[in-house]
């Protein structure tokens, strides 16, 4: 099998330099990966055997069993990418949390941004019309009727003056309100 | 509503076609795509009595069939194949497996009948120990991406065994283990013996 | 006798409703009142009916009738009482059970007010409550009967059955397997009825709005009839989410609330519809647009509750959460796609006539914005729906099974979830009508200075990380524009009252409970947010193997493990808890402890050691699936910063409804609300 064969390749290699350069053989050869390395591999994968539970809480002896693979090829000096790689192979695509981009998967992730695209075009269409039917409609004189606070369309009047003005016109607007839910 | 604006109401329309067409194109995949999963989910297991579809069994170093280092179902045809699913991590399948071999030293010297272990979702130190501790000398190999499984049960489980006869058909499905050689045995002679 | 005597009311209370169905359209297209008063009264008679079988169920489980294999399955003698009450709803055919039964008392509910102003909805309300109690009710006496017992063929096979089959012996085991240990918790025993409460409560306007829709009357007569029905199942929804999430946390073991499991987002998506509805439909009440746009949701909400029920419980998904495999998926599918297809033709049989009565005409106004936040709630709607149905779409072309995980969602719903904190900061300063942005910018700046200080304040404290600055910005500028709000109000009625502050406040919130109680459940949204972005940004975790004596570190905590055993429990569990110490700077701050309990039945259940504060959590787990001795054991820590914010902000969101929903009286008399 070829990642056999890579793996045997680095394991190898690991060890001539272990031999050739022993000062560097003691950081690339530590002990054992910790539980904390191996889980932040394991939290991205999914066991088959136990379908949508991560792999770092999962209680299997199968995922056990996957936990303690990737201790030993953290501890070969394998990278996490190479490691998820391997899974993949091994167990096919189901074990990433997400879909890869291959194949049909792209569907996955371009079609919920287009839906989405989809809806602030049609909005924004709806909005158009509606000024335009407005406009069409009643130039000059589309405020009466509405009790809008603060609507002030001229220039702006000086704070102070402007202030109570407005409050007054929001507890109308508030009382309008309410009494209109009614 | 007291501001009705003093406007013409504007020409009623109705839904577009194309929404119309879209709605109903979109509700109808929805729902076919459901019809789809519940016909998987109700017939998960490949029934007996089909035909099994082609597939590829790669081998754990160490086997061999026919001096190669695979297997291909449609290699097989003329032999009956008895696929067998197991896990390192199965307790069942521990208590199975002596007697899987047992079964499979009975039919070797015929050379009419076929014995495959697949390994499902394991680990390789493991299943080695595994497969070392049992003596399996029957070709075994890995379900590479759950592609095997996949064909014969949406929701396997370990072990199972699912027997193919000559023509490729398949015969005969055990879910869970084995209790005796002389069940395995039951189970393929009738089918060697072409009834 | 018991059972066939449930069943026997089952099946009776199954025709009653068909008749009710047959009567009810009788009476509308033969145009007769006494056909409709039949179909009512049939409809009132089938809640006592229903009551009666249930509570045979009932006591049939709390007497331990293990003939019955529905009460061999989830009941035990062992069981205290109360559980065996909850395992009503403890397995699939007695949660139908429940269903149905929530569902006749809703019906009754409503059939029981006076219908005279709206006598002609009437017919189709009962039409579409009696066809989902049918439906439901058929599902129980068909497929998923709880009254089935056990007999043994003559092969030896064990077999629940209603009826003997031929040859067969009757078989009554001596005890049952007892519930499912992750569901003998407190949080369990009140999460599934919460969540069907609000499932079944949506029926109600879905009801009135095909009802509506049937009859052509395009008022928004029916959104006003069901308004408190809407807030009703929204609060039970809301409710059995949050409890899914709190019960998670304490019995799951995982550090985590939500897992974007397929069944969790199942139960998501009809709350997502159901928010984006309660919204738009103030729009309509308000200004009469959107007719068209709220039938949609409310069909779209109906329609996302039966959908997720049959999708966790007819088995084309895996999940934690899925029932067993069932047989009632392929008239679940007749059921979903008889309703999808009615709903839809009728709305666009209906559409031109729900046109607006008044066009929009500023992008600022209240109602433009809400239309934005109606897309924003379909937006994430759209992601979670996409992430549910994809792998079922990829196992179907390629055969392969695939997982869609918490990554994809979150990745697409932050940024959705941002916008919505930020529309509710903006929303409640602009007016309905007409507000332009020089309106809108002036409302705005005042409570947006004291929000601009939060993201100073936090550089200076050291965070970087973008996403967290962003988000406790939007945090802050929704409560400082609520409070502000809340102020303003207070304080112009109060120059206008010539009131005290604090009366003119009561008086305001007390006169606009809607309004003030909407904001107060905003408020406890963005709470809640403090929590999630604190979990979601900020959680760590470590693992480690201790030997007595040792300890681990995490976040400045130190926990040390002092012992660790082992002891049965009086129903037969056996309870492995460890004793730990947490120190903070050197100081003892108390002890934690972790433990897991075996169930008889081998199933595990881990309950984590918590030590819980307003700043965070530290929380721990033993890890009962490694090597665990009394001399040494591993131990998996999180420190969950904020998250009690989450608890703290559904309690607030209780409050902050029942200011929105609490009946008032005078306003009933005059609107004849239900």
């Amino acid at each position: 099998m070829k990642t056999k064969n890579i793996c045997l390749l680095i394991l190898s290699l690991v060890l001539i330099s272990a031999i050739l350069i022993p000062t560097l053989a003691v950081s690339a050869q530590q002990p054992t990966p910790s539980d904390d390395e191996v889980n932040a591999i394991a939290r991205q994968l999914y066991c088959p055997v136990c379908e949508n539970t991560p792999l770092d809480v999962c209680p299997t002896t199968a995922c056990h069993q996957w936990r303690e693979l990737i201790r030993q090829m953290l501890a070969e000096g394998k990278s996490e990418a190479e490691i998820k790689q391997y899974f993949v192979d091994y167990y096919g695509a189901r074990v990433l949390s997400e879909p890869p981009t291959s194949g049909i998967n792209w569907l996955v992730y371009v079609v919920p941004p287009l839906a989405f695209l989809a809806g602030v075009y049609l909005l924004l269409r709806a909005f158009q019309t509606w000024k335009r039917a407005a406009k069409n409609t009643a130039p000059g004189t589309e405020l009466s009727g509405l009790p809008v606070p603060g609507l002030v369309t001229g220039a702006p009047p000086s704070i102070e003056a402007a202030r109570p003005a407005l409050d007054d016109k929001y507890v109308e607007r508030l009382e309008e309100e309410l009494k209109k839910r009614k | 509503m007291s501001q009705e604006s003093n406007t013409a109401p504007a020409p009623k329309r109705g839904v577009p076609l194309w929404a119309q067409i879209i709605v109903w194109v979109g509700l109808l995949g929805l729902l076919g795509l459901l019809a789809g999963g519940l016909v998987k989910a109700k017939n998960p297991i490949l029934t007996v009595g089909s035909s099994v579809p082609d597939f590829t069994l790669p081998l754990f170093t160490g086997y061999e069939y026919n001096n190669g280092l695979e297997v291909k179902l449609s290699d097989l045809s003329g032999k009956v194949v008895v696929v067998n699913f197991w896990a390192s991590w199965c307790q069942p399948c521990a208590s199975e497996a002596a007697d899987v071999e047992a079964a499979w030293n009975s039919y070797q010297e015929s050379g009419k009948v076929v014995f495959l272990g697949v390994d499902y979702v394991d680990t390789e130190p493991e299943a080695r120990e595994y497969m070392s501790r049992f003596k399996l000398s029957y070709p075994n190999g890995p379900d590479m991406g759950t592609r095997i499984s996949q064909i014969f049960n949406r929701n396997l489980g370990v072990p199972e065994t699912y027997v193919i006869d000559q023509q490729g058909i398949l015969r005969y499905t055990q879910i869970g283990p084995f209790q005796s050689v002389a069940e395995i045995q039951a189970i393929i002679d009738p089918i060697l013996a072409g009834r | 006798m018991l059972a066939q005597f449930g069943f026997g009311v089952f099946v009776l209370t199954f025709l009653l409703a068909l008749f009710s169905v047959g009567a009810a359209v009788a009476g509308y297209f033969g145009n007769s009142d006494r056909w409709v008063e039949a179909a009512r009264r049939a409809m009132l008679l089938t809640f006592p009916l229903i009551t009666l079988g249930t509570l045979t169920l009932v006591y049939l489980l709390v007497t331990g009738h293990y003939e019955l294999q529905y009460v061999y399955a989830v009941t035990s003698n062992d069981m205290p009482f109360y559980l065996k009450v909850t395992a009503l709803w403890g397995g699939q055919a007695g949660s139908l059970v429940l269903w149905s039964w929530l569902m006749s008392a809703f019906a009754s509910a409503i059939t029981l007010r006076k219908w005279e102003r709206d006598r002609e909805l009437l017919p189709w309300v009962i039409v579409v409550t009696s066809v989902t109690l049918a439906f439901f009710l058929a599902l129980s006496i068909l497929y998923e009967n709880p009254f089935a017992r056990w007999w043994q063929t003559a092969l030896g096979d064990f077999v629940p059955r209603m009826f003997a089959p031929a040859g067969a012996l009757a078989v009554t085991p001596s005890d049952g397997q007892g519930l499912n240990p992750l569901l003998r918790h407190p949080g369990m025993i009140l999460h599934p009825p919460m969540l069907y409460l609000g499932f079944v409560a949506f029926v109600i306007p879905f009801a009135f709005a095909i009802a509506a829709l049937v009859t052509g009357r395009s008022d928004d007569r029916w959104i006003r009839l069901t308004r408190r029905w809407t807030l009703v199942a929204w609060l039970f929804l809301s409710l059995g989410l949050v409890l899914g999430m709190r019960w998670a946390y304490d019995v799951l073991g995982w550090g985590g609330y939500w897992a974007w499991d397929p069944v969790e987002i199942a139960a998501l998506m009809p709350w997502l519809t159901g928010t984006a509805f309660l919204h738009s439909v103030m729009i309509q009440e308000k200004r009469g647009m959107f007719k068209q746009w709220n039938m949609l949701l409310i069909i779209l909400t109906y329609s996302l509750v039966i959908f997720g029920t049959f999708l966790t419980r007819s088995g084309v998904l895996s999940s934690v959460h899925a029932f067993a495999e069932s047989a009632i998926g392929p008239m679940f599918f007749a059921f979903i796609g008889i309703t999808f297809v009615i709903s839809v033709a009728l709305l666009i049989y209906r559409w031109k006539d729900l046109r607006a009565e008044v066009e929009m005409t500023s992008f600022f106004s209240r109602e433009a914005l809400f239309l934005l936040n109606n897309l924003l709630f379909m937006g994430v709607l759209i992601v979670c729906f996409w992430g549910v149905i994809f792998p079922l779409i990829s196992e179907l072309v390629t055969g392969q099974k695939v997982t869609v995980g918490p990554p994809f969602y979150l990745r697409a719903n932050a940024p959705l979830f941002g916008a919505l904190m930020a529309l509710m900061g903006i929303a409640p300063l602009s007016a309905w009508g007409k507000s332009t942005y020089k309106t809108l910018g002036r409302a705005l700046w005042k409570p947006s200075i004291p929000a601009a200080i939060v993201p100073i304040v936090l550089v200076i404290l050291g965070v970087r990380n973008w996403i967290a600055l962003v988000g406790f910005t939007l945090v802050a500028l929704v409560i400082f524009v609520t409070l502000f709000e809340f102020w303003r109000g207070a304080r112009s009625r109060q120059k206008k009252q010539n009131e005290n502050f604090l009366v003119a406040f009561w008086r305001l919130a007390g006169h606009n409970r809607r309004r003030y109680g909407g904001y107060l459940i905003h408020l406890s949204m963005v709470v809640m947010a403090i929590g999630i972005l604190g979990m979601e940004l900020y959680q760590t975790t470590t693992q480690k193997t201790l030997a007595v004596g040792e300890d681990i570190q995490i976040s400045g905590y130190t926990l040390r493990f002092d012992s660790l055993a082992q002891f049965p429990y009086t129903d037969g569990r056996i309870v492995t808890r460890a004793v730990m110490s947490v120190f903070k700077d050197g100081k003892f701050l108390g002890e934690l402890y972790p433990r897991y309990d075996y169930y008889p039945d081998g199933q595990p259940m881990t309950i984590a050691g918590v030590r819980s504060t307003l700043a965070d959590d530290l929380y721990v787990v033993l890890v009962n699936w490694e090597n665990v001795s009394s001399a040494e054991a591993p131990f998996k820590v999180y420190h969950n910063p904020l998250v009690n914010w989450l608890w703290i902000g559904s309690v607030m969101f209780i409050f902050g409804f029942l200011v929105a929903a609490w009946p008032d009286r005078e306003e009933e008399k005059r609107a004849g609300t239900i």
